[in-house]
């Protein structure tokens, strides 16, 4: 199992209060669509803050927060480009 | 760690009495009197208690000095843990005859101010797990006198507002809650004449004026451990006038 990816999911847990284990997010289950973990804008801010505190992941717009938190694999790529020294969008 | 508490218009009689009650509470609450034009009332308290008492540039209608006001409590103690909106003024007149400048400066100070403040420290209390926001409105928003129309639409915008942002960061343990106080003998009932306050005071069942340390005491509560599952709420202090 991916250590950063196992964070995420545990940070989101903890930070959104899910009713669930972190194990039961997949890493493709898309964030905020009601088929996936159909979490909504309020989750997004909090979890947007919660990123940014924990792994140092600015999302400077709407457009870039929508493409990086679509799944637990796009914000580990996010979080892995900017420890590589990259932007992450 | 001591908390930090940022009382905005705290150069006048309520904001002073807010600041006495959280001094009072506890020797742990350290705070932060937002002040622009008028300070000396404020540079007096933040003399007389250097160690708990600090004073703060803030011109609440300008984001960009709640950005430099926020950015200076949070590099000197580390956390800002309670934010008091309490600025705000009136400039009456009956709608048909009011200005432009005393409509807009009415709204930018008492509305526009509380939502600056509120944004300002949202994403700090967020990412702490706790915060506390208490926004002082006015019975004005409740029962609109005539000649109020910029005053009591602001302070009722406060109130919308407060319901609609606490509900944004409940769940990141940040609660946001109003206060609607009615008559309160401070500065701001100087323009009524003795005939005036003697009629007013007739209309309030308790038959006075409430005192800032009535309106402080609840402040002071709506901060506290307490307080915690009271969000969204507004709390009218008006001796029954309501």
């Amino acid at each position: 199992m991916d250590p950063l990816k196992q964070q995420i999911r545990e940070l989101m847990v903890t930070e959104l209060m899910l009713p669930m284990s972190p194990e039961e997010i997949s890493d493709d289950a898309i964030i905020f669509s009601p088929q996936g973990l159909a979490l909504d804008s309020v989750d997004a801010l909090q979890l947007v803050v919660a990123l940014e505190k924990k792994f140092g992941l600015k999302l400077p717009d709407a457009d870039s927060a929508r493409t990086i938190l679509h799944s637990i694999d796009t914000i580990a790529e996010a979080i892995k480009s900017i420890e590589a020294g990259s932007s992450p969008s | 760690m001591p908390r930090q508490i940022l009382i905005t218009g705290a150069n006048g009689g309520l904001g002073l009495a807010i600041a006495h009650a959280f001094l009072s509470d506890s020797i742990q609450s350290e705070v932060w009197l937002g002040v622009h034009r008028n300070r000396e009332d404020a540079t007096q308290l933040a003399a007389s208690d250097p160690e708990r008492v600090h004073l703060v540039d803030l011109d609440v209608t300008d984001p960009k000095s709640w950005t430099t006001a926020v950015n200076a409590i949070i590099e000197s103690a580390g956390t800002l843990d309670v934010l008091v909106n309490n600025a705000g003024h009136h400039q009456d007149s009956l709608l048909a005859t009011m200005s432009d400048e005393a409509w807009r400066g009415v709204l930018d100070t008492g509305l526009s101010g509380v939502f600056f403040g509120c944004r300002a420290v949202s994403r700090i209390m967020m990412s702490q797990h706790q915060g506390r926001i208490i926004n002082i409105s006015s019975l004005s928003a409740l029962l609109a006198p005539a000649g109020q129309a910029n005053y009591a639409a602001a302070k009722a915008g406060v109130l919308g507002l407060t319901q609609s942002f606490s509900k944004e960061v409940a769940r990141a343990g940040v609660t946001v809650n109003s206060i609607c106080p009615g008559y309160i003998d401070t500065a701001a009932l100087a323009d009524m004449n003795p005939d005036q306050r003697q009629a007013a005071k007739a209309r309030i069942p308790m038959r006075r004026f409430g005192k800032p340390e009535e309106i402080a005491a609840a402040v002071v509560f709506l901060a506290s451990p307490g307080a915690a599952y009271i969000t969204g709420s507004t709390l009218k202090i008006d001796g029954g006038l309501f």
